[in-house]
């Protein structure tokens, strides 16, 4: 079928059977919003729509929803996912598997409606599993991998796509046959739930020990979740014939150099690689596709042999850089000796980053002796060989 | 009070002496019966509802986030719906700075989306969880922690509010008019979509009383037509449910130290202000 980034979610999320889904509109994500509200219109969606007045009450509604026993599914963005920080904490907290998908899109002010994943890349810890998908195909298998995963681990999960270069984009997707989903994820059947005839009290007050004992839980099944996610991803790959791992890899395993990046620019930078292995560049790339629980075992192994190491952020924190260079840095720290680690930070606000740009970027890498210590924001102004 | 009721509060809390919402709370609960699920928010009654891993309720409850009153409860009434049970009762156990400011807009929308709960607002008129500060429910001139000198604005109007959403049901109550308040919960629980009760619960440490007088005061805030109880059915059909003695409106105000610095004439404009809604009151009431 042939699908824009949205409606493959659409269909990903409608595929597994969520018995209630409360959703508010936001571009770029409203499309995912109106194809949920169609099916229902036609009486196919097989759960309850709730049309609600914000996306903070989106996600109240999916954690009560899913404490009372039922799959819950929402779709957001950037000022959206933002209202809701305060119950991201509070979906983790009380280990709900809710799923969402966030479009990522760059946050005000100024307004912008491009891809940007600073958005997300700002929940990080909430304590939600994150995946940063690359195409449409993807965005679709992400979603009913991620309901299996956090329904596993008890840990909610947000599938992760760029604003329109993936939500809005079309392409070729094989939407799998509810049977074979049905195969693949079983009903939901939570341990506890709101119930009269069971009666207890969820998400009380706690002295100072025992909520230092919840979040070490919590961080307990994060950890867990890294295992899970492979497990899930290898099983998957049986039922219907596609994985992803935890990472990507292209001609990684004699790269000198190894471009690090999430989402659209992974695929971008194939055709880079392409053109400079044309002419003997030993260059590679790894995507990284899970962010939290961050893969440090997957990154280092891949990473041991790497001369020098490019990350391109299209995402920053201002005052230190892009997001995945500093977690790259991190988990390498201590684990690889000398490495270099430049970090790029290109993209934002949905600018373009093309297959020029990227070689740039490699020329970059290669000429440069020392990593500077503050990421290169300003890619055209810097002299090669300098 | 009558028969005696089943309780689905355990004794022993930690609510202040002579606190009137613990006794609302526990008639809610009576008339909501063990059919049901409470959402209870940041306030008052999450120090009721008690710390893990002991709880005072013996119905299901989930302590939500602050402003999430409505949006919780529509999710589990949802989610119930989407199970097939119909019966369970979801009921909103919030406080007043909850309901009439940080949770305003998710009680609108869940009332515009006319979601099967039961939303009670137990108003001690102001944030006394926190310590005594002001809320847009806390009356006009009364003394508070951050209305040092008395509060200007005058007490957001909720059962107006929430019958001009045209809710099947919304009704003012108080704790010390129990027969009152547990067949208005009852009548709510026979009618589908939003209900709003909104429930007078006396606060002997906020208001400056002493806790033996809890029952007295809230009887004088109606008998006073300082709070008069009444209903609105669709937002358009209004009865008036306990006809007031109308004794004069300092009588209460007097008995409670956040207005002991009322001047006369600012006495004078309350009274004026209670008999002129009053009257509005009862013109809706007879006029229908």
């Amino acid at each position: 079928m042939l699908l824009t980034g949205n409606h493959a979610a659409a269909f990903g999320a409608r595929l597994c059977r969520p018995r209630v889904i409360a959703a508010y509109p936001i571009t770029p994500q409203s499309p995912i919003y109106e194809k949920l509200s169609e099916w229902d219109g036609k009486g196919v969606l097989g759960g309850r729509m709730m049309r609600v007045e914000s996306e903070h009450s989106a996600m109240a509604a999916c954690i009560t929803a899913s404490l009372t026993g039922v799959r819950t599914f929402t779709a957001t963005a950037s000022q959206g996912l933002a209202l809701m920080h305060e119950l991201l904490h509070y979906a983790s907290g009380m280990r709900v598997p809710v799923v969402m998908v966030n479009v990522n899109r760059a946050l005000a002010a100024p307004w912008s409606f491009w891809s940007d994943q600073t958005d997300s890349l700002s929940q990080r810890d909430t304590g939600w599993l994150q995946f940063y998908v690359a195409d449409n195909q993807e965005a679709l298998d992400t979603v009913i991998q991620a309901f299996r995963v956090a329904e596993t681990i008890f840990l909610p999960a947000m599938v992760v796509l760029e604003a329109f270069y993936i939500s809005h984009f079309m392409e070729p997707v094989d939407v799998p046959a509810q049977e074979a989903v049905d195969g693949f994820l079983p009903p939901f059947r939570p341990a506890f739930r709101l119930d009269p005839s069971d009666p207890a009290a969820f998400c009380q007050t706690t002295t100072q020990e025992q909520y230092a004992q919840f979040r070490i839980l919590r961080h307990k099944a994060m950890e867990e979740g890294l295992e899970v996610v492979s497990e899930v991803d290898k099983e998957y790959q049986k039922h219907f014939g596609r994985g992803y791992g935890l990472v990507e890899t292209y001609h990684l395993d004699d790269a000198d150099i190894v471009l690090v990046t999430a989402g659209t620019i992974g695929h971008t930078a194939r055709i880079t690689i392409d053109e400079l292995r044309e002419v003997g560049w030993k260059v590679g790339m790894l995507r990284i596709r899970l962010f939290r629980p961050f893969p440090k075992e997957e990154i280092i192994r891949r990473l041991k042999k790497a001369k020098k190491i490019a990350v391109v952020d299209r995402n920053i924190s201002s005052g230190q850089g892009g997001i995945f260079c500093e977690e790259v840095k991190s988990a390498l720290c201590g684990h690889v000796d000398g490495a270099q680690v430049f970090g790029f930070v290109l993209g934002l606000g949905g600018t373009n980053v093309s297959p020029s740009l990227l070689r740039k970027v490699f020329e970059i890498t290669k000429t440069m002796k020392m990593a500077p210590l503050r990421p290169i924001l300003d890619i055209e102004s810097v002299e090669i060989g300098k | 009070m009558g028969n005696r009721e089943k309780d689905n509060l355990y004794p022993g809390h930690m609510a202040c002496p002579g606190c009137g919402e613990v006794i609302a709370l526990k008639l809610v609960l009576q008339a909501v019966g063990d059919k049901a699920i409470a959402v209870v928010l940041p306030s008052c009654l999450g120090i009721i509802l008690g710390p893990f891993p002991r709880t005072t309720f013996k119905i299901p409850v989930f302590h939500a986030a602050f402003e999430t009153g409505a949006s919780s409860a529509s999710g589990i009434a949802n989610a119930l719906l989407a199970r097939g049970d119909e019966e369970t009762v979801v009921v909103t156990l919030a406080g007043d700075g909850g309901t009439t400011d940080i949770g305003f807009q998710s009680l609108s929308g869940a009332a515009d989306r006319d979601e099967n709960i039961i939303y009670c607002c137990f108003d001690n008129e102001a944030y006394m969880n926190t310590g005594i500060q002001s809320s847009s429910s806390t009356p006009q001139y009364a003394w508070t922690m951050t209305t040092p000198v008395g509060r200007t604005q005058k007490k957001k109007n909720m059962v107006e509010i929430m019958g001009a959403h045209g809710v099947p049901y919304a009704a003012s109550a108080c704790s010390c008019f129990p027969d009152d308040l547990r067949a208005k919960i009852r009548k709510a629980k026979k009618l589908k979509g939003t209900k709003y009760i909104h429930i007078l619960s006396p606060c002997p440490t906020g208001w400056r009383f002493p806790e033996r007088l809890t029952p007295n005061i809230g009887r004088l805030a109606v008998e006073t037509n300082y709070f008069p109880l009444y209903e609105i059915r669709n937002g358009r059909e209004y009865s008036i449910t306990h006809q007031p003695k109308k004794i004069p409106v300092k009588e209460y105000l007097l008995a409670q130290g956040r207005f002991k610095h009322l001047k006369l004439e600012e006495l004078e404009i309350i009274q004026r202000e209670v008999d002129a809604r009053w009257d509005e009151l009862t013109t809706k009431a007879d006029n229908r």
